[in-house]
């Protein structure tokens, strides 16, 4: 016999579905079928089925080799390392919960650490451009019960977020919105024709790293001052054309991506889209929203926030929070050469940062916690595999409209694997004794 | 005045946070007490004295100081960090918050100095033999208060967000300036010899900047004002005249709507 597990959330991207379905065995230990997710969700979940998984902490060895320690070993190994690092670095926690995440900012503070999450390489511009003027925002469900105007900025949902077309921005009739795509127009600004900006009404083929002075252009065309003829390889009329369709919806919302946020520009193209929302307002009512990528960076922001005040690139080397990105961000940091410890969890910055960054991480004592093998696990002293969030752990996650969301638990983890908070909590122990604390 | 000579001789294995390397922390000290002022590597505290010789005793006050580093201080930060008075040369490159906070006094960098000089600068002057790098007299992140007086000069070449936030005071950059120049500034002049890459005046409430080169790609919210005849830092030419950036907000003065300026040389 099966049983069928219901309103499970998908801990993959930040649109975190919650009406997924699985099956697991009769034992709750295997998970066998999953339904609603889409592909890269239902990979999410039949990843932690893998046959040839790692259960239990390795240690390279000098020869390059892996050995299995226990995770008390692992324990040790990350407590010494921790407490004699003049500036280690945890790294990471999109891909965890809050509640292991809260656990970790204890154990940088006590290490006097710096700490960061994978903003710094994607939404982190966002977050800076929000402290600088602010953010007109919303829910998912306003968007899907109300929104009329969809501008997608950079980013290409139709495979980065694959449900949230469906669920929220574009098919979904909701409450003023009945007739679904039909209520809806939608613009696309993008330098590729990708599968989003082939939808689109209209689709803004801006030139790459000029997405500063197209937004700059329609704040200029919303109150009808001069322009030149062409702006980031647009013609002015059509411009002004754009700015007449998001000024006539009842509701619009800039959704926006990596595109901006990591182009030419950065967090100044944020503030400015920011700035074009809040212009719209003098028009009719209308919000932002970046587009989350790991399903609870979001939440990571949030518990950072909340706790040290800022939420991202912390750095507590001094025993207060102090945060620059271009002085704290981790890159920075790695490819200047100003940390002797890497501890990473829940992302894989091997993969995504660039190799200048990552060759560091090899010549430095770090830790890697994944229930994969990653190139962040390849480069680290230390593996620690952990069981997977949201699937074999439960806990509190954030969706990217800043909605926490409980994720369930729906397997058992392989017999005597550790969560994060589990691990993370024997780290923040030792730690405490061995600075004489506990 | 008294010069205080600080030289490095064990240089960090990480950066070092320096930011007791001014007129005011030395004031009033013999060498031996300077010494003994705090710096940081990391999450370590340690004395001045465990990296640098110390030299010559400090003058009364900070006016009276003069401070002089030596030796290669590439991984140091903070020099001359809220200084109000006297003088600091730094004779070789250094790190990131040359001048941070500054409110008198003058720093000469003979070498290059890194991101995030002269931060919120209030007063004094703050000269640049090298390269400066980004984020050259602009707000502390999440502050709407850039440089608000003061002289920067760079006899090089600047970074990026130069004069981000500006309300006051002067940036002369004799080489070329990187992308984003004066980004929300309300007040403030900077003045580009060299060429100018990209995004100046972005979101301008007020200002006025000044390029004697080219200029990559101009923001669009700058409108063509005609053409001046004007004088600037000793240089009689004839600029065009744009005003901006006419997306954003902006005050009214006796009536009169204030726009930002931008003005290239012909
Ligand atoms: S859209 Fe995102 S959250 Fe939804 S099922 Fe796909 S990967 Fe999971």
């Amino acid at each position: 016999m099966t049983k069928k597990i219901t309103d499970v959330i998908c801990p993959f991207c930040g649109t975190l579905c919650d009406d997924v379905e699985v099956v697991v065995s009769d034992d709750g230990k295997q998970l066998l079928e999953v339904y609603n997710a889409c592909v890269i969700g239902t990979e999410k979940f039949l990843h932690s089925q893998a046959k040839d998984r790692v259960t239990r902490p390795r240690l390279r060895q000098d020869d390059g080799s892996w050995k299995e320690i226990s995770y008390d070993d692992a324990v040790e190994y990350s407590a010494q390392m921790l407490a004699k690092a003049k500036k280690p670095m945890l790294f990471g926690w999109s891909s965890t919960n809050c509640e292991a995440q809260s656990v970790g900012n204890e154990i940088a503070e006590l290490s006097r650490a710096c700490c960061d999450n994978t903003a710094a390489t994607c939404h982190g511009t966002t977050l800076i451009a929000v402290q600088d003027i602010g953010l007109p925002t919303c829910t998912l469900g306003e968007v899907k019960n109300r929104a009329d105007r969809i501008i997608f900025w950079g980013c290409n949902p139709a495979h980065a977020h694959p449900r949230h077309m469906s669920r929220y921005s574009i098919f979904p009739r909701g409450f003023f919105t009945g007739k679904g795509q039909m209520s809806r127009k939608l613009i696309v600004v993008d330098p590729r024709v990708t599968d989003t900006a082939k939808m689109a009404d209209v689709h803004l083929q801006v030139e790459q790293g000029r997405d500063y002075e197209l937004l700059d252009a329609l704040r200029v065309a919303f109150k009808g001052e001069w322009l030149p003829d062409v702006v980031a390889g647009i013609p002015a009329e059509k411009i002004r054309e754009a700015a007449d369709m998001m000024k006539s919806g009842r509701f619009g919302i800039i959704f926006f991506g990596m595109g901006v946020t990591q182009s030419l520009s950065k967090n100044h193209n944020i503030d400015e889209a920011i700035a074009v929302t809040k212009d719209l307002n003098e028009y009719t009512k209308f919000s932002i929203m970046p587009m989350r990528g790991h399903y609870n960076v979001t939440g990571s922001g949030e518990v950072f926030a909340w706790q040290f005040g800022f939420p991202f690139s912390v750095d507590l080397t001094r025993g207060f929070a102090r945060y620059n990105p271009g002085d704290t961000s981790t890159i920075d940091l790695l490819v200047r050469g100003e940390l002797d410890a890497m501890f990473t969890i829940g992302s894989d910055p091997g993969a995504h940062f660039p190799i200048s960054a990552v060759k560091p991480i090899a010549n430095m004592p770090s830790v890697c916690v994944d229930p994969h093998l990653t190139p962040t696990t390849g480069v680290s002293k230390l593996h620690v595999p952990v069981a997977f969030n949201g699937v074999e752990v439960g806990g509190n996650c954030y969706r990217m409209d800043n909605v926490p969301i409980d994720c369930r638990k729906v397997v058992e983890p392989p017999e005597g694997m550790l969560t994060d908070e589990q691990f993370l909590i024997k780290v923040r122990d030792r730690l405490k004794q061995l600075k004489g604390v506990a | 005045m008294e010069t205080v000579t600080i030289t490095m001789k064990n240089a960090p294995a990480l950066y070092l946070e320096a930011d007791n390397v001014s007129p005011d922390a030395f004031a009033g000290k013999k060498a031996a007490q300077i010494a003994e002022l705090s710096v940081h590597e990391g999450n370590t505290t340690s004395t001045l004295g465990k990296y640098f010789d110390v030299s010559g005793d400090a003058g009364a006050t900070a006016a009276d100081t003069k401070v002089v580093v030596r030796g290669d201080v590439k991984k140091v930060k903070y020099l001359g960090f809220k200084m109000t008075a006297g003088e600091l040369v730094i004779e070789g490159t250094a790190d990131q918050y040359v001048g941070a906070w500054m409110k008198g006094g003058k720093i000469l960098a003979k070498g290059d100095i890194g991101a995030f000089a002269a931060t919120a600068m209030k007063g004094g002057e703050l000269t640049v033999e090298g390269n400066a790098g980004n984020y050259l007299g602009a707000a502390y992140r999440g502050d709407w208060r850039g440089m608000s007086g003061g002289k920067i000069l760079v006899k090089g070449n600047a970074g990026s967000d130069i004069g981000m936030y500006m309300l006051g005071g002067e940036i002369i950059v004799n080489g070329n300036a990187d992308v984003h120049v004066m980004t929300h500034a309300e007040g403030g002049k900077t003045i580009i010899k060299g060429n100018a890459a990209s995004k100046l005046g972005g979101q301008m409430v007020e200002g006025t900047i000044f390029v004697f080169g080219s200029i990559e790609v101009m923001m669009p919210g700058f409108k063509p004002n005609g053409e001046v005849e004007l004088e600037v830092d000793g240089t009689k030419a004839k600029f065009a005249h744009f005003i901006g950036d006419m997306g954003e907000r902006h005050k009214k003065k006796k009536g009169v709507v204030v726009y930002g300026n931008l003005y290239k040389k012909i």
